[in-house]
Parts: C-alpha cells; sequence; structure tokens
C-alpha cells in the first residue's frame, strides 16, 4: 500500500509544460476521435509503453506509471491496451518519432510513451507524448513535475489528458472515492469513513468505527466531506475535513439532521431534519451559519440535491403518497413531480453536467439505479440488484459509482457489498476493488 | 450506562390473571402475596433474572407483574419491565400507524413509566432494507415519534421519552423473506436513565 501526505499534492504537482513545441509535427486534426456519446462503443486499441528511466528508481516508476495508465483507460471500457509483449518497437524515444509502420501492424489506433527523470530540485520529471498512429501526427505532449511519491498521480493525470484528447470529455481519473467501510456482524454492523483513489490504491480509514457513519459526500471545490454521524446517541451532519482530518457538527438543530449535500459553490448545505414525526428540507449557510427550511408539507422530504447552477434542487417525497422525485426552485415555493414510473424513487443525484439526474428505485421487490432527464423523461436503468444505492457521479457526468448488497441468508451470513461504477448508458460495470464490504459511495471532483 | 440498583427494594409479587386481555391498559390483578422484603446488595439482580424468566416475552397476558411499593423501581428494574411486557412494537411495510397489538403492548409500556417517573427512555426507530438509506432514517423517526406520542397520550411526560431512529442500519432478522423484513420494522423502547423515584 503505498502513503503519501494528501496535503502535499496539490502543491507539489506543479503542472505543466507544454512540449508541444518540441513536436515533430503540429497538432492538427485527427480523424482518432472517439464519440463516447453514441450507443456502442468498440474500445480504441491503445499502445501503453513503458516509460523510460533515467536512472535510480526512474525505470520502475516509469513501468509503473505505463501501468497506470493503461489501468485506468481500460476500465473507461473505452479503450483496449495492447498486451506489450507484442510490441515490436523497443527502443522508443522522446527525442525521435516512433516507426508508426511497426504500431500499425499491432492494428494500434493510438500510441503512448514517456520518459522518467530526476529534475535538479529532486521532484520528478514525467514527460509523455500520445502518437495517431494512422494519421503519424502528435495528439499531446506534456511533461509534469511531482515529489517521487506522488507518481501515481501523475499518471491518473496523464490518463485523464489522453482521455479528453480522444473523448473531447473531461476525463475522471485524478480523482477519489469516498466510502463507508463495513464490518462485523450485521446486527451490529461498523461502519468507518474511508477514502481512496478512484482505482482502488492509497486506501486509507478516516473514522475508527466508534460512531456509526452514514452517507459521505464530496465537497464540491474545497477538500471536504459531509456526512452522518450517531454521535452522542443522534444522528447528526458533520463536515470533516480532509486537510487537516478535523470534522465538526453543522449547526445545532432539535432534531436528527441528515441527507447533506454541498450546494455547487460550497458555501451551503442542504439536508433533512427530522422533528416530531415529520422530515423537511432546509439550508444552512456554512458561513453565517443561518438556517433557511425550504419544504413545509407533513410528508418525509428528503436526500435533497442540488442542480450544477445551484438554481434547482431534486430531492425525493412521500407527499403524493408513496417516495417520488420531486424539482424546485433552489429557494424553495411549487415543487414539480418529474418521477412517473413504476415503484418508489429516491436519492436523486443530479448530474454535474446538469443534463440528467440519477436515482434509485425500488420496485417489484428489487432495486435499481437509473438516469432520467431533469424533466423526468428519457428513463434508463444503468443497473439493478437486491439492493443497489446511492448513485454519484464522475465528474465529468460519463460514469456513476454506486454499492451493490447482496442479501443476507437467514443466520445474518452473506450481505457481500460492494462499490461498481458503470457508464451513463448502462454499459462497462466493474467492481471498484475495496479491502471488505463497501457502501455509499462518493466520487470527487477532479483534484484540484 | 444503567446505573446498578443496589437499594434495598420491598417487592410484592403480584399475579396476574390469565383473563386480563392485550388491550387491557393496567395489568389486572387478582391475588397477590408478598415475597419478602429488604434484600441487600446484589439481591436485585437476582430477582430481575428470575423475573424475566418467569415472565417470558407475552405482553401481560397472564404471567408474573412485578411492582415497586414506597421507593419506586431503578432503571435497570424498569428496563426489565419493559422486556417483560414487550419493549418493541412492529410496523406495516412503509408505515408509522400503530395497530392494535401495538397499542396493547403501549399501554403497559406507558404503565410501567408512569408507575416509574424517574426513569427516562429512548425510542429507537427500525426500519426493514427495502427503502433507501435516507428516507429509511426519516421512517424510523416518524415510528419513534408515532410511539413517542402514544405514551404522552397515555400521560407519559415527553420529557421523560427521547427518539432516534437508526433507519435499517441495526436489522435484528435476516434473509430476505417477508417474515424477516416485517420483524426489523419496529420501535423498541429502551430505558437510558433515571433514578429510583419515591
Amino acid at each position: 500500500m503505498i502513503r503519501f501526505c494528501f496535503r502535499s499534492q496539490s502543491i507539489l504537482v506543479a503542472v505543466i509544460v507544454m512540449i508541444a513545441a518540441l513536436a515533430f509535427a503540429p497538432p492538427a486534426r485527427s480523424e482518432l476521435r472517439i464519440d463516447i456519446t453514441r450507443g456502442v462503443v468498440e474500445p480504441v486499441a491503445i499502445a501503453i509503453v513503458p516509460f523510460d528511466g533515467g536512472g535510480g528508481d526512474t525505470g520502475r516508476i516509469g513501468g509503473d506509471i505505463a501501468k497506470v495508465i493503461s489501468a485506468d483507460l481500460e476500465r473507461s471500457g473505452l479503450f483496449r491496451p495492447i498486451d506489450a509483449n507484442a510490441f515490436l518497437q523497443t527502443n522508443l524515444s522522446m527525442d525521435t518519432p516512433p516507426k508508426f509502420a511497426d504500431w500499425r501492424v499491432l492494428n494500434a489506433l493510438a500510441l503512448v510513451h514517456g520518459r522518467v527523470t530526476v529534475a535538479d530540485d529532486g521532484r520528478l520529471k514525467v514527460e509523455f507524448r500520445l502518437w495517431d498512429v494512422v494519421s503519424e501526427q502528435q495528439q499531446a505532449g506534456l511533461a509534469y513535475f511531482t515529489a517521487p511519491g506522488n507518481w501515481r498521480r501523475i499518471a491518473h493525470i496523464i490518463a485523464d489528458a489522453i482521455f479528453k484528447r480522444l473523448t473531447g470529455e473531461e476525463g475522471y481519473f485524478d480523482t477519489r472515492i469516498a466510502y463507508i467501510a463495513e464490518s462485523g456482524p450485521q446486527t451490529r454492523r461498523v461502519k468507518r469513513l474511508a477514502i481512496m483513489d478512484q482505482d482502488g490504491y492509497n486506501h486509507r480509514y478516516l473514522t475508527d468505527g466508534t460512531d456509526l457513519v452514514l452517507t459521505p459526500r464530496f465537497s464540491p471545490t474545497l477538500q471536504e466531506l459531509a456526512y452522518i454521524a450517531f454521535s452522542d446517541g443522534l444522528p447528526r451532519v458533520f463536515i470533516r475535513s480532509l486537510e487537516n482530518g478535523r470534522s465538526e457538527a453543522v449547526g445545532s438543530f432539535p432534531g436528527m439532521t441528515f441527507s447533506p449535500r454541498f450546494s455547487p459553490d460550497s458555501q451551503k448545505l442542504i439536508f433533512s431534519m427530522a422533528t416530531d414525526g415529520n422530515t423537511d428540507i432546509y439550508t444552512i449557510d456554512l458561513r453565517t451559519k443561518a438556517t433557511r427550511r425550504l419544504t413545509t408539507s407533513s410528508a418525509i422530504d428528503t436526500s435533497p440535491s442540488y442542480s450544477p447552477d445551484g438554481r434547482q434542487i431534486v430531492f425525493n417525497s412521500d407527499r403524493g403518497g408513496s417516495q417520488q422525485l420531486y424539482v424546485m426552485d433552489a429557494e424553495g415555493g411549487e415543487a414539480r413531480r418529474i418521477s412517473f414510473g413504476q415503484g418508489k424513487y429516491g436519492t436523486p443525484v443530479w448530474s454535474p453536467r446538469g443534463d440528467a439526474i440519477a436515482f434509485t428505485k425500488i420496485a417489484g421487490g428489487r432495486f435499481a439505479i437509473g438516469v432520467m432527464t431533469p424533466d423526468g423523461s428519457g428513463e434508463r436503468i444503468v443497473a439493478d440488484g437486491y439492493d443497489v444505492e446511492e448513485p454519484t457521479w464522475a465528474p465529468n457526468g460519463r460514469v456513476l459509482a454506486f454499492f451493490r448488497k447482496e442479501p443476507t441468508d437467514a443466520g445474518g451470513g452473506g450481505g457481500r457489498s460492494r462499490i461498481y461504477s458503470v457508464d451513463v448508458m448502462g454499459r462497462n460495470e466493474r467492481e471498484i476493488p475495496t479491502p471488505g464490504d463497501a457502501s455509499d459511495p462518493a466520487w470527487s471532483p477532479l483534484q484540484p | 450506562m444503567l446505573r446498578p440498583v443496589l437499594a434495598a427494594v420491598a417487592v410484592i409479587l403480584l399475579l396476574v390473571g390469565c383473563e386480563s386481555t392485550p388491550d387491557t391498559p393496567q395489568p389486572t390483578t387478582t391475588t397477590s402475596s408478598s415475597v419478602g422484603s429488604g434484600s441487600t446488595g446484589t439481591g436485585a439482580d437476582g430477582g430481575v433474572s428470575r423475573y424475566g424468566s418467569s415472565m417470558g416475552s407475552g405482553a401481560g397476558v397472564g404471567g408474573v407483574q412485578q411492582q415497586g411499593i414506597g421507593g419506586g423501581r431503578g432503571p435497570a428494574q424498569v428496563a426489565q419491565e419493559l422486556v417483560g411486557v414487550g419493549d418493541t412494537v412492529y410496523f406495516g411495510f412503509d408505515s408509522y400507524a400503530l395497530d392494535s397489538s401495538a397499542q396493547a403492548t403501549l399501554d403497559q409500556q406507558a404503565a410501567i413509566l408512569l408507575r416509574n417517573t424517574g426513569v427516562s427512555v429512548v425510542v429507537e426507530g427500525h426500519t426493514d432494507e427495502r427503502g433507501t438509506r435516507e428516507y429509511n432514517l426519516a421512517l424510523g423517526e416518524r415510528r419513534a415519534t408515532s410511539v413517542k406520542d402514544y405514551l404522552v397520550a397515555y400521560g407519559v411526560s415527553p420529557t421523560r421519552i427521547r427518539v432516534v431512529s437508526y433507519g435499517k442500519e441495526r436489522p435484528i432478522a435476516f434473509g430476505d423473506s417477508d417474515a424477516a423484513q416485517a420483524k426489523n420494522r419496529r420501535a423498541v423502547t429502551v430505558v437510558s436513565g433515571g433514578s429510583p423515584s419515591s
């Protein structure tokens, strides 16, 4: 397990020196472009060569960086990395163009290679080039500097650059996932806040399991998590800083507070409070602590989520008899029901692109994760199971993560619970590795 | 949490008549007999244990009822008494309504709390696992509040009753059967503190 200090990341990744000027052909429009909005995508064959090293540990790091880039791109479902054992040209250099014919025989459409050296100040310098094998043109050429322990993050950043260059969409590999790690018997489940890179590496626990914790959610702009903790016997919303590890209860309320989500500008938190058998939606200004009640129905109004422009919220309510999704102005007012399919709908989450709302659906004794447009049209199920919940969007709005729990057996065994990712069309479902049972994933924004 | 009860407690064992029905608000006593007084030290614990086994989990239909006299009961004893009459009530799917069986149980819980005014309780609301986590937290709070409201309507001071929802986080029955799910849709009245009242 690789450990590194979170605090150092944003500081030490001193990006980015364009070395396109050194390229042998100017960047040009290419045929190599993946349209990920199409219905079915044939993965693009891509050759990712182990990065050259420049002495010391750099050769090993160069090989590991290539592996991480490969794994990121492969998991996206949009790329098929070619087995390195098949490579013909083994003497690639950053200073001369590749022998494109050697890569065309492998049917590679794209080629990535790079170099790792140690800069004068001791930092790692990682350069890479992305080539279109067919047009023989460079698509990207970048260099990054970072602390040696931070090489994995550089690999994710390079994978994002390749993804963006070839799909036209923002990547999502330089991200983290916070979640709830579960252990112990089902009757007294120990739940801990945990965080890891989106590929499962750099895993660590943030709480010790003393308090039951639930539903972490990332701040869109700050290194913070909002979550629920049962401390002092009352479930309440807390905000935890990922920079210094401090947690603080949000406000002081007479009842249980839960279902927190940040506003897009991170200035406010929207959440539910339950008092006297009634659950309504509130906001709190995180600086002034001013609170505002947005719903007043006698129904259960909960699981609010802001639109990315901050103007609207979507939430679920049983005001019409069963739990359904409603959209409302972010300042309150009339709520408009948007879910009309069979079954109950819960935990809506507005896409960071604004064009879709993900939700949990319960119908016919099964759970499903689905997406619909904000007006309720175009409902599509992307995953299902005995218990699937807590959809969370990758920052590019093209991929979702969620958790799936298997049923327990009558003796309390079973109940395996894991986190999965799936694309917004319902393809390419992948388990995200965790050390044990896992629930309530929250996908971070791209790292600052 | 619960303070051990060390005070000497004089008890009278009340035999509850078999004709008492679940809907009877107060246990009907037909006979009573003293089983001694002035027990000291940890004697109370033994008494509680015998009491628990003789009561089973029957909700006041027959069995044995114990009642403190002149000095009230400690939290540990009240807790056992609540278990005896049934500390748990059950709910229908996605419902927080109290059916007649639940009301009968709560009648007896209320009677115990009215006799032991120094004891406070927390009502824990729970749900089955067939709902989303957050909705179930709200539903558990609704269920716990239903119980609190009923006890308050019976005369128990609201300041003695706190509610907490665990949603679907603390199941007691497993598997995907309807029977297992039904057992998890519950509210449990748990003694949270207090002292013997006089």
